[in-house]
């Protein structure tokens, strides 16, 4: 239980520094310092498919945003906040606070999923049954691409209209205007 | 332009072989280990990232040019949308496990199992790797075009 306070202060004090930093590329590597943090706690709650796919999300995107970073000739913040923009933040986040302090003293607790109080809940039947229902050993696996593979459709639906979007947007030049044939 | 040092180079060279391999065995064994289609893939674009990293975005654009790519990003959406109509036709319901429940029951706990697990695994894994690979280099080519008054390589490998 200590190892999760001790991440958790980690990762606060991470993100405070990203937030409260002027250059921009010790920025980027606290971000990356928040997000293998996060993986850390994945590994020490026992869930290592999430933290597998935490650390190379992780590895990847931090090195895109340190090539974006460092390509740039400015590379810090100067200037003050707004004003306005600042109190509207502070605003949003007090009211989920006052709205969370609330909802936390309902909450089964820590190491309880909720799903185990209802019975006959769907996640309970995915424990007892997914191997010999799917066949596939690593659980985590039968449950997102048979039980819910519906749900991973639409995941890779997304990814796919990003993809088209980003390469779309980001190609070297139009090809209508020079009326070559489509790629 | 034409990547970092030689000592850079000569390792990479090494490392992206089992970076790559470790990508597949991600994939492969998704049904039995941590991991899965979507870990694996973001391994493999790592791998030819790292290619790109260190050889430049030319050598890396010839060994996996961009066409290629986008092929392999579609094929690998046309085999998980083929898995999960396939089911409907033969399964009766839209993505029904029909491999594992008529035709290939296979042993727990061995690499020829679950059905069609493992082929969504390999549609995920190569729809994720080759798109992931096709965001970084088409983000690389932008920031070539616009930016040419830019340094654009500054602080890289020396």
């Amino acid at each position: 239980m200590m190892i999760f306070y001790a991440l958790l202060l980690f990762m606060i004090i991470a993100a405070i520094i990203a937030v409260e930093t002027s250059n921009l590329l010790s920025s980027v590597i606290c971000v990356g310092a928040v997000g293998f943090g996060a993986s850390l706690m994945f590994l020490f709650l026992r869930a290592p498919d999430i933290a597998i796919t935490q650390i190379v999300v992780e590895v990847l995107g931090l090195i895109i945003l340190i090539r974006a970073t460092i390509s740039r000739d400015l590379t810090s913040i100067s200037g003050d906040r707004e004003f306005f923009g600042v109190v509207v933040s502070v605003a949003i986040i007090a009211v989920i606070f006052i709205a969370g302090i609330r909802v936390l003293g309902d909450l089964p607790g820590f190491g309880g999923p909720i799903f185990a109080l209802v019975s006959g809940a769907a996640s309970q039947t995915y424990i007892a049954q997914g191997l010999e229902l799917t066949g596939a050993a690593n659980l985590v696996s039968g449950v997102i691409l048979d039980f819910r593979a519906y749900d991973t459709l639409g995941e890779a639906a997304v990814l796919f209209t990003c993809i088209i979007g980003a390469t779309a947007i980001l190609r070297r030049k139009s090809k209508k205007l020079v009326g070559g044939s489509d790629e | 332009m034409n990547g970092m040092t030689i000592i850079v180079k000569t390792v990479a060279g090494w490392v992206k072989i089992l970076i790559f391999l470790f990508g597949v065995y991600i994939v492969l064994f998704g049904h039995l280990t941590p991991g899965g289609g979507f870990a694996g893939g973001v391994i493999l674009a790592s791998s030819y990232v790292l290619l790109m990293l260190a050889f430049g975005r030319q050598y890396a654009e010839r060994n996996l040019p961009l066409p290629m790519a986008s092929k392999l990003d579609c094929a690998g959406a046309l085999l998980f949308a083929l898995i999960a109509v396939f089911g409907l036709i033969i399964g009766g319901s839209f993505f029904v496990n029909f491999l594992y429940q008529h035709y290939l029951p296979g042993e727990a706990f061995h690499l020829v199992s679950a059905g069609s697990i493992p082929l969504s695994n390999i549609a995920i894994g190569l729809k994720v790797g080759a798109s992931l690979f096709l965001v970084i280099l088409s983000l690389s080519i932008w920031g070539k075009d616009t930016g040419s008054d830019t340094p654009v390589e500054k602080g890289e490998g020396t």
